[in-house]
């Protein structure tokens, strides 16, 4: 269930199972959630863990059932014989134990590990003996292999449902991290759109991690130092007696960050993406600017800050997207929006491939972004060797960035831009 | 209660919380009075979370008044450090006292035959000024060193910065704090821990893995009505269940801030000022803005009102 668990927390919840007792079953999963379970999404799964994990087929054990006369001497036949559930149960995890039906990881292997738990049981002699039964041929013992069929039927469904049960318990989660590992390393131009979704999910993670991250160095850049110089003038008021301290309060230097975002026809697969991460920093980080260019280049804080998620991308892609590009436009617009906001203390990420359609790439204009911003991020999403190629003109771009790098999947986007907010913004 | 608890009976079970805390006017979900009873019983921190308004510090004020003891409280706030949690020098005093024992300790170092000697009297008056009649308890060493145990609300630690979270490791895990000029202070009465988090942002694995976890969530019919009964008895009871379907058919809707069990309260008392009987759309319109606290939230709600109300 994916629930992070220590050690510690383990013996936390034996202490509170050992005070509250067995007894009853609503205190003991309310005692052990305050235990283990974190936060309200983790009670949840909690909840919904502790249920499937002592969730049984519950019956009772029914003697008159096992009928008149000896029973077969086969210890499966007779449970099943006197229906007894309690003696089934403990047979049937008894059996799941010796095979390992809780290693189960996929849910293709259910089949196989119901089978496998099933002959630890017996049912190999169990067919045996209604095999014998039957070629006995007399009437009482064939009436005895009908009920035992019936009954193994039964033991048929139940067993599958508990081996269902754990596979809900243990390789649901398996199967979604496993998805999700994928998804980090797929190249973001070749994700299939059911998974956008997913995608989304992840980004959002992210940028909340990273930002979570960041805030933690901007808080701590704050501190106060003793201001000698006023303190001590202060003082003459007291006769030179420091009564009033006073302290130097450090101005913490609020970086800047634009992000300029490529949404133009070359990159319209990565596009969505780029905007989603776009759409995420913006909410986590307090100064940020940002813009879209195909053609030309506008700018779109009031979208990424008014509109939700989807409508907000849906916006930008219609108002700006999926043109041919040109940069060396893109930049002179870019020029005139923030004329006189560029300043020493701005970081301009840009997001895009570098690639302007034959177009003048203005490298003049970009050489100025350069000169007076505190640094160029360039992440590309094509890879290194590409850059250059054609119509791309990064590799003349990249000299005027502090970082150029190839960014494709979601992974190196988190590593680049944590990069970014460690070692290239002012703290 | 006349007896002071030394061993306070009222957490003894589940029902015996449950019906104490009803008692005191705070209607406990099982799982609420089961946070408590692991509480006094592991002698762990809780960490309550929940949306604004839905009783997580009324929580602690109920336990307190429950169990007798006083309740320290301790606001968090972003920039919060430990001269203001903790403990803090008096340092006005120790000047004022160093300069009226200025002349006596002249007088006490003349006699003093080397500088070594002289030097070694200072240091003992030194220590004198770091004592304890210098410091200034804040809440944490407050609610340490209470003798009966206290009851301590750590309200919305989520504001605070991770430094102090950090710094609150070691009183929530042993009860104790260290004050580098005196040492170490232990809690005489390990005191009932409360932490509220509002989510403002996530806290560290390590604060919450020292806490017993409950998240309490918005409340359903019965319960809620419940909560009302005990928190605006004057209501009539039919009123009560009226208004209560309303709120929790507006709870349906997708608003920005949903009313919190604290609103409902507030409705019910402000409609019972109001001699009201029965709800009307009229009236519902003309008190929405006592539920809902967010202007499109309310132009949101308004056209539904006339439904809601059919169901109530």
């Amino acid at each position: 269930m994916d629930l992070p668990i220590s050690p510690a927390e383990v013996i936390d919840a034996h202490r509170a199972a050992a005070e509250v007792g067995f007894a009853d079953r609503t205190l003991l999963k309310d005692a052990l959630c305050v235990t283990l379970a974190k936060t309200a999404d983790e009670a949840r799964r909690f909840d919904l863990c502790f249920e499937t994990f002592f969730a049984r087929d519950r019956r009772a054990a029914n003697p008159a059932a096992a009928g008149e006369g000896p029973l077969p001497d086969d210890p499966l036949a007779q449970q099943l014989l006197a229906d007894d559930g309690a003696a089934l149960s403990a047979a049937m995890e008894g059996a799941a134990g010796r095979v390992g039906v809780s290693a189960i990881r996929l849910n293709t292997q259910r089949n196989l590990l119901t089978r496998r738990m099933l002959d630890a049981m017996g049912l190999r002699e169990l067919e045996a003996l209604i095999n014998s039964l039957r070629a006995a041929g007399g009437g009482r013992d064939a009436a005895l292999a009908e009920r035992l069929v019936e009954r193994r039927t039964a033991l048929f469904a139940e067993a599958a449902r508990f081996v269902e049960r754990q596979a809900r318990l243990y390789a649901g989660e398996t199967g979604r991290r496993l998805r999700e590992q994928i998804l980090r390393r797929q190249s973001l131009t070749a994700i299939p759109p059911e998974e956008f979704r997913a995608m989304e999910a992840l980004v959002k993670r992210m940028a909340k991690r990273l930002a979570t991250r960041y805030a933690r160095r901007r808080h701590r850049a704050r501190k106060g130092k003793l201001d000698v110089r006023r303190t001590i003038r202060r003082s003459m008021v007291t006769g030179g007696v420091p009564f009033e301290v006073v302290w130097k309060s450090l101005r913490v230097e609020k970086p800047r960050i634009v992000v300029i975002c490529d949404v133009s026809r070359s990159v319209a697969a990565a596009a969505q993406f780029l905007l989603l991460f776009l759409y995420s920093l913006n909410e986590v980080v307090q100064k940020l600017e940002a813009f879209a260019f195909s053609d030309r280049l506008v700018s779109v804080d009031d979208l990424l800050k008014d509109e939700t998620v989807d409508d907000a991308i849906t916006l930008i892609l219609a108002r700006i997207g999926f043109r041919a590009t040109d940069y060396g436009r893109a930049l002179e617009d870019f020029r005139h929006a923030t004329a006189d906001s560029l300043t020493r203390r701005t970081t301009v990420i840009i997001l895009g491939d570098g690639r302007s359609n034959w177009s003048d790439p203005r490298l003049d204009l970009m050489r100025e972004v350069a000169e007076r911003c505190r640094a160029v991020i360039w992440l590309n999403p094509e890879p290194e060797t590409y850059w250059g190629q054609g119509d791309s003109r990064m590799d003349a771009y990249r000299r005027f960035c502090r970082v150029a790098k190839t960014c494709n999947t979601l992974d190196a986007l988190e590593a680049i831009i944590e990069d970014v907010l460690r070692s290239h913004l002012p703290r | 209660m006349t007896a002071t608890p030394a061993a306070p009976t009222p957490l003894a079970s589940i029902e015996s919380i449950i019906e104490g805390l009803a008692g005191v006017g705070y209607i406990a979900s099982r799982r609420i009075a089961t946070a408590l009873f692991m509480a006094s019983h592991l002698q762990k921190p809780v960490l309550v979370e929940g949306v604004a308004g839905v009783g997580k510090t009324e929580l602690a004020l109920c336990t307190a008044s429950l169990l007798n003891l006083p309740l320290i409280r301790m606001q968090c706030y972003e920039g919060l450090d430990e001269s203001k949690a903790l403990y803090e020098w008096k340092y006005g005093k120790q000047l004022l006292y160093t300069q009226i024992l200025k002349d006596h300790m002249g007088a006490e170092l003349t006699g003093a035959p080397s500088m070594e000697a002289a030097m070694d009297r200072l240091h003992g008056m030194g220590d004198l000024f770091f004592s304890e009649p210098f410091m200034e308890a804040r809440p944490l060493l407050q609610a340490l060193r209470t003798q009966r145990g206290a009851v301590l609300l750590i309200d919305e630690i989520d504001k605070s910065d991770e430094a102090f979270e950090a710094f609150l490791l070691e009183l929530l895990s042993a009860f104790q704090v260290s004050i580098p000029e005196i040492g170490v202070i232990k809690a005489t009465t390990a005191p009932v821990v409360f932490l509220t988090s509002n989510n403002v942002r996530d806290l560290g694995d390590a604060l919450k893995r020292r806490c017993l976890h409950l998240h309490i969530p918005l409340p359903d019919q019965a319960l809620e009505e419940r909560i009302v009964a005990a928190r605006a008895p004057e209501t009539e009871q039919r009123l009560r269940v009226q208004l209560v379907t309303f709120v929790q058919a507006l709870r349906t809707l997708d608003l920005r801030k949903l009313p919190s069990i604290s609103e409902t309260v507030d409705w019910a008392r402000a409609l019972t000022l109001l001699h009201v009987h029965a709800l009307d759309a009229e009236l519902v319109r003309e008190t929405l803005n006592v539920l809902l606290k967010f202007e499109q939230d309310i132009l949101a709600a308004e056209p539904r009102i006339g439904e809601f109300l059919a169901r109530a």
